[in-house]
């Protein structure tokens, strides 16, 4: 491992508050030489970087770079083909999803993935799933416990809906709303588990300038609010900038950058992968 | 009590009022809120321990006699609550449009000094906080939602909940002070004061005493016979005069109940699950509501629309006639009882208006198809004639007495007189505010010495005794050949069009008159999809040929109808184009309270009137527009002008030239 990719420089090694107040910790989840190989096809090849407590982390890159599926790794989805990858302080061995969701870790989808023909509220209420301690039995004979249950996991979805301010879609059929209520919708089912790390795949695609707005501001509420630590996959490199704190730049599946905003965006192999370098 | 039928007695203050529906109504509900999904609810003797603890809390940083606390978010109880707690203290609470930008809250907020600002949530701390680098009187900021407010500084930022707890703690130490500043309120003290919109110029602080408001709120509760069961819905701006008579002046007066919707989006649902049994709505709101009938019954089935369309004929026949208890036909009665069990009661249901007893609508005029629409289904809706300085009540419609093209007869205690020159309304009652505050310019021109105030509409009495209002008196003027020019006079027709938003016409002192017009979104976009008409923007929709023809079909309606008028035929608009953006208050275009401000757009799109005017048939323009955020960015497009057919009429100058 070499150890220059390890570090981030321009944040310090100990625990500190960011200029807004924000309390980062120590190092949470940590990806040692991580190299993925689909046959010949090699689709991240010796990563390694770390993502510590409290902040928002980014990973960017062109198209094809090998971005989403770092973010399968880091939720156990693919397991790597070389090296490890390391959760509060021990190596996670694989797991199935619903281990991984115990564990603490949430995500979103790049593409939409609700129960369209549920509302608003039903959808957000599966997010609680693995809060949920009475089995199938009771909640199907809605008895005892069950009821009692079901009332502190309604309440905490409402929690949910008024934070995003998704009120008046409480009941709507998630298929009728439009692109960026979908997204939010998913954001709300990620955080009804109430997860320690949340994965956000590509959150702004696909949107308009002000509903990138509305979600850049619930990214941050969310931080903020709950301390979640952040982990997301951005296309738009304005966005990024803006909202993390350290940013991982990947390029044809390599890590071409690691540094905070400033740091990536004055590099210049970041910024010949994004525009491009002449070729003599 | 004989306190409450006769005179308002030792009732002099909000406070005082308070006091007597606890002791009255104790235990019935006073607030209701939607949180979290569930209707939460507070009994006035629960909203008077929380009033007092506000006040209390409010001692503890300070407020004095005379302070100004202004409040800024929307419906809420606390935020009821503040405006009351603030006058406990003898302070005056002043409540502020929560859309305003920053720049606008700066003005008034430096304006009326105040010292206390209560949020709603962080985004009006945000704007106070960027407000204070301009504006230094204000000491401390108290929020409500504490969301994202977590890491501001809180050296002068206080949660409300924080400023209440430590106001509770405060009883035995504060507890006389309070008690002495209420006993100290009385008719003439300040109960409230409220900015006008600022259709012209810098918006004026509007002083009210108790005597204003209670007065007003009597007589007009009496007129209609409200009462204790009764239940409003409060959603429309707390810095509009109506929300503070409605829902604190008739609210405590009577002791109903005020129920605040969940969010501004939720409105219709909230609508729907309270039934409000008194309703006040801007013509807007009805519009809107039954555009939605509408196009949903278009989408219907055949069955259903039948149905529909059968006993909504018979409801325009005898609707209204059963409404106002006039005689109808046993079959006719038996008919509508049927329609009612099919058709109106669940659309009525739907629309929320299943318990509404007194409906208002008022601010502009209103189509006559709508105003029978609503009545038809039984819907009891008046129109009422108010404005900020009479505390809202000039002149109202009695329950039998409706007419769509008035706006009714004096409220009890108001007196009405006409200019005969320039037929501006003047009014004097119980009601007219005390002045405005640091403007005594302005109060000495809009009041005489004895009390008449001007309103500033042209208009005039009906022979069966109602007022009819034609337009603003300032813009009543006359065309080039002398024809009479009353522009909202043709607007409000061409609003009456569901395609049609908004529009303003121009013409004074022109040869001829021309029309700005914005399409409503949503039903032409309907009408779009119907047809199979693409379109990406609004922009697009608007220019597109087809919506060019329709809207040219509505003109030329209007136009027919303008003629058969005899006063003001010269006024048909012989050119008009459809506006590529909504006129919008943010760009300054509309007031707050979504009236049009006709020289600022007559300005701005001066490029676009010069080409109504110099006979061209294509304009390219750019215009600047302020998203929600206040960054600016501009759009350019190219419009079509197009000429529209008139009824030649005789030139018919006024009288009195």
């Amino acid at each position: 491992m070499s150890v220059e990719q390890m570090t981030t420089t321009g944040v310090p090694a100990e625990p500190y508050v960011t200029a807004d107040g924000r309390q980062i910790g120590n190092v949470l989840m940590e990806m040692k030489n991580i190299t993925l190989r689909f046959g010949g096809v090699v689709a991240i090849s010796d990563i390694s970087f770390d993502i510590r407590e409290g902040e928002i982390r980014a990973i960017i890159g062109p198209n094809g770079a090998g971005k989403s599926s770092m973010l399968n790794v880091i939720s156990g989805f693919y397991v790597p083909t070389e090296g490890e990858v390391w959760f509060r302080g021990s190596k996670r061995p694989q797991m199935k999803p619903y281990q991984v969701a115990q564990q603490g870790l949430a995500r979103t989808f790049q593409n939409i993935a609700l129960f369209k023909g549920m509302s608003t509220l039903d959808n957000i209420m599966t997010g609680r799933m693995t809060r949920m301690k009475t089995n199938m039995l009771q909640q199907a004979m809605w008895w005892g416990k069950a009821q009692k249950e079901e009332g502190e996991h309604r309440e905490a979805v409402e929690k949910i809906i008024d934070f995003l301010e998704i009120q008046a879609i409480r009941k709507t059929p998630v298929g009728r709303l439009p692109y960026g209520l979908q997204k939010r919708v998913e954001l709300g089912r990620a955080l009804a588990a109430e997860p320690d790390i949340l994965l956000l795949d590509e959150p702004m695609a696909g949107m308009n300038v002000e509903e990138k707005e509305d979600m850049s501001r619930f990214i941050l509420d969310v931080n903020d609010e709950f301390g979640t630590t952040i982990a997301l996959i951005e296309h738009d490199m304005g966005v990024v900038m803006d909202l993390s704190d350290r940013v991982v730049v990947m390029d044809y599946g390599r890590k071409i950058g690691d540094g905070t905003p400033d740091e990536v965006r004055n590099n210049q192999e970041v910024i010949d992968a994004y525009l491009g370098v002449e070729h003599d | 009590m004989t306190a409450v039928t006769t005179s308002s007695g030792d009732l002099q203050s909000v406070p005082a009022l308070l006091a007597r529906n606890v002791a009255k109504y104790g235990d019935k509900p006073a607030y209701r809120e939607k949180e979290f999904g569930i209707w939460q609810s507070w009994t006035w003797a629960e909203s008077a321990e929380e009033i007092r603890a506000i006040a209390l809390g409010f001692l503890v940083l300070g407020l004095e006699r005379g302070d100004h606390v202004a409040i800024i978010g929307r419906n809420r109880p606390a935020h009821y609550w503040s405006m009351v707690a603030a006058q406990m203290c003898g302070a005056v609470p002043v409540p502020l449009y929560q859309d305003a930008v920053a720049e606008e809250m700066a003005y008034v907020l430096e304006h009326c000094g105040a010292r206390f600002v209560v949020c709603g949530d962080q985004e009006q701390v945000d704007k106070v906080i960027d407000v204070q680098e301009t504006v230094s009187g204000i000491e401390h900021v108290i929020y409500n939602d504490k969301r994202g407010l977590r890491k501001y500084d809180h050296s002068h930022l206080n949660w409300l909940k924080d400023v209440e707890a430590e106001g509770r703690a405060a009883e035995v130490r504060l507890g006389e002070e309070l008690d002495a500043r209420i006993a100290e309120l009385n008719y003439d003290s300040t109960c409230v004061m409220l900015y006008t919109s600022g259709t012209t110029g810098k918006p004026k602080g509007v002083v009210m005493s108790n005597r204003n408001i209670i007065e007003t709120s009597k007589n007009s509760s009496e007129f209609d016979g409200l009462r204790q069961s009764d239940d409003v819905l409060a959603y429309l701006p707390m810095a509009w005069v109506g929300d503070y008579i409605f829902s604190i002046g008739q609210a405590y007066w009577c002791g109903f109940c005020v129920n605040c919707p969940e969010s501004a989006n939720t409105m219709m649902t909230d609508l729907r699950e309270i039934g409000p049994s008194y309703f006040f709505a801007p013509p807007r709101v009805f519009e809107g509501q039954l555009t939605n009938v509408m196009i949903r019954m278009e989408d219907a089935g055949k069955f259903k629309k039948k149905l529909f369309d059968k006993y909504m004929a018979h409801a325009k026949k005898v609707g209204p006639a059963i409404l106002d208890g006039k005689p109808v036909s046993g079959a006719d009665k038996f008919k509508y009882w049927l329609g009612n069990l099919f058709v109106f009661g669940p659309l009525k249901n739907t629309l929320g208006f299943s318990n509404v007893r007194v409906g208002y609508t008022a601010g502009e005029a209103i189509g006559p198809e709508i105003f029978d629409f609503y009545r038809s289904l039984g819907i009891n809706l008046k129109q009422l004639y108010g404005q900020t300085e009479a505390s809202v009540f000039i002149t109202q419609q009695k329950d039998d007495e409706v007419d769509p093209n008035t706006v009714g007869t004096p409220t009890p205690g108001v007196e009405l007189r006409i200019d005969e020159d320039t037929r501006e309304v003047f009014y004097r009652s119980p009601g007219v505010f005390v002045e405005y505050f640091k403007n005594a310019d302005s109060t000495a021109s809009t009041k005489d010495a004895e009390g008449w105030v001007a309103t500033g509409d042209a208009g005039f009495i009906e022979t069966n005794g109602q007022l009819r209002i034609i337009d603003r008196a300032k813009d009543v003027g006359n065309m080039a050949n002398g024809d009479m020019f009353a522009p909202k006079f043709v607007e409000n027709k061409l609003k009456f069009f569901p395609d049609i938003l908004e529009t303003v016409v121009f013409g004074n002192g022109k040869e001829m008159c021309t029309a700005f017009i914005n399409i409503d979104l949503t039903a032409v976009g309907n009408w779009a999809e119907r047809n199979n008409i693409a379109y990406a923007s609004y922009q697009e929709l608007a220019g597109h040929p087809q919506v060019l023809d329709t809207i040219q079909a509505h003109v030329e309606e209007v136009n027919r109808s303008v003629a058969e008028d005899s006063m003001l035929s010269g006024c048909q608009i012989h050119r008009f184009l459809v506006l590529h953006k909504e006129l919008d208050a943010d760009d300054g275009e509309l007031t707050r309270t979504r009236k049009v401000r006709r020289g600022i757009i007559e300005e701005k799109y001066h490029d676009l009137v010069t080409a109504l005017y110099d006979g061209s048939t294509k304009v390219s323009t750019e215009t600047e527009v302020t998203y929600e955020d206040g960054r600016k960015g501009s759009i350019k497009a190219t419009l079509e002008l197009r000429d529209a057919a008139v009824v030649p009429v005789a030139s018919n100058k006024v009288a009195a030239e």
